[in-house]
């Protein structure tokens, strides 16, 4: 397949790494904020080809591990509701809430459906005129303005019986969140490339200029990330600290504007809060108020119940790169993909999930 | 989540304004795609696509070079 099978050329692979190798002359903790980098580092085992000077530490790009627990539990109320269809993207199912997943929902007999897009659920929606039919919405910038397309596509076709149950998650504040915490060991970031391929990257001067920390935009492909990490490094040992794209065969540096348009007309910048880190300020998405009659949030007006974590779960720690997922003592033996305890273990992209799968 | 993949466009269908879709073609397998946020894009181009919709054209030219080069880059001692 054309653009992926030449970026998983093994050979190319091996001779990125011989210059990392050559470059690298001291310790070094980078960090790839986004969770399907963390799956094809894992996957593809690349931290075996580079030094054990580059401690490789995975960042909180799983918008399934950090969707706030408060909302996993509504739109499990909300799917329990008579005449409720909920439609959201696989993984979303399998998320531990306070007292169950999404799954067991269906199995009491909530009709919840997974769909590949968000026109699939204005699909379901124009389908189902009777049922009230609720998009459950998850995402960083690259997914967002999909999720805003629905709420775009609802209004149009005057669907009145469609609301979105929005947790969107924006990257840079996190990036920020985590460099200005105490003990932040990050020195360089590779930034989430498919994020970037919709916002673009300028956000990133201002932070790696008052940080003083080198970010290069990154892609999925052994090759990419390799890439990234060689570009990073030589940044790191000479001391530089600006901003480059390793990822350009589809990011610029604007991004995609019309994508960008759409996020503007749906929704307004809040204060959110991330599943096992807290609240950071300025870093999602809520419907705005031309669009309000769309958002299940009202449309619903549930009170945010008793949530419960399960006390074992250091999801908080290993999304924040302090601890690496075999640290927890649940991992293996308690909490698997087929049992989770915390979310990093559901999604494929979540750490826990990733090591499960692929750590050796 | 923040998967998206590279397909080439097969064709377009431009009769809804407000929603331009095209069938994709993902290493055989054919889907639908919103094209919305490109408005530029042909037949035959490759897009990056995620849950439904393209992000953003390919850039061959840019694709090519940056391969040539870190083949090179192994190269040199
Ligand atoms: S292994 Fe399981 S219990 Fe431990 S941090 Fe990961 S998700 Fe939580």
């Amino acid at each position: 397949m054309k653009y992926i099978d030449e970026y998983r050329d093994k050979e190319l692979v091996e001779k990125i790494s011989t210059k990392i190798h050559k470059a690298t002359t001291k310790p070094w903790a980078i960090m790839e904020v986004c969770g399907g980098q963390t799956h094809s580092i894992m996957k593809y085992n690349l931290l075996e080809y580079l030094p054990s000077e580059i401690d490789f530490i995975h960042g909180p790009g799983c918008p399934v591990c950090v969707t706030p627990i408060e909302l996993i539990d509504k739109a499990i109320s909300i799917s329990l509701i008579k005449d409720v269809i909920l439609t959201s993207y696989g993984d979303m199912l399998r998320v531990p809430g306070s007292t169950m997943d999404l799954f067991q929902a269906k199995a009491k007999g909530a009709d919840v459906r997974i769909v590949f897009s968000p026109l699939d659920a204005i699909k379901v929606a124009t389908d189902n005129p009777l049922k009230k039919v609720v998009f459950f919405a998850v995402g960083f910038e690259t997914t967002a303005p999909a999720n805003a397309m629905a709420v775009v596509e609802a209004k149009r076709r005057n669907l009145t019986n469609f609301s979105l149950l929005a947790a969107h998650v924006l990257v840079p504040p996190a990036m920020e969140a985590i460099l200005s915490s105490q003990n932040s060991r990050i020195q360089g970031f590779i930034a989430a490339g498919h994020v970037c391929t919709v916002m673009g990257y300028k956000q990133y001067f201002p932070i790696a200029e008052k940080y003083k920390v080198p970010i290069v935009i990154g892609g999925f492909e052994p090759v990419d990330l390799m890439e990234a990490v060689y570009m990073l490094i030589s940044q790191l040992e000479s001391g530089t600290y600006s901003v480059e794209n390793a990822y350009s065969r589809v990011v610029t540096k604007e991004g995609n504007l019309h994508a960008q348009k759409v996020l503007e007309d749906v929704f307004e910048i809040s204060d959110q809060n991330w599943r096992g880190i807290g609240l950071i300020p300025n870093s999602g998405f809520k419907i705005n108020r031309s669009f309000e009659s769309f958002d299940a949030e009202k449309v619903f007006s549930l009170q945010n119940s008793k949530v419960s974590e399960s006390p074992l779960c250091m999801a908080g720690e290993v999304l924040q790169g302090h601890i690496k997922p075999t640290a927890c003592k649940a991992f293996l033996n308690i909490c698997t993909p087929e049992n989770p305890l915390g979310a990093p273990m559901v999604s494929s992209e979540g750490a826990c999930a990733a090591y499960f799968h692929y750590h050796k | 989540m923040c998967r998206a993949i590279p397909g080439k466009i097969i064709s377009i269908d431009d009769s809804n304004p407000e929603l331009r879709m095209a069938k994709v073609n993902f290493a055989g397998i054919i889907k639908d795609a919103c094209l919305n946020w490109l408005p530029e894009s042909k037949v035959g181009e490759y897009v990056i696509v995620h849950v439904g919709f393209a992000l953003n054209t390919i850039d061959e030219q840019d694709a090519e070079q940056t391969l040539h080069l870190l083949r090179e880059m192994g190269e040199i001692p």
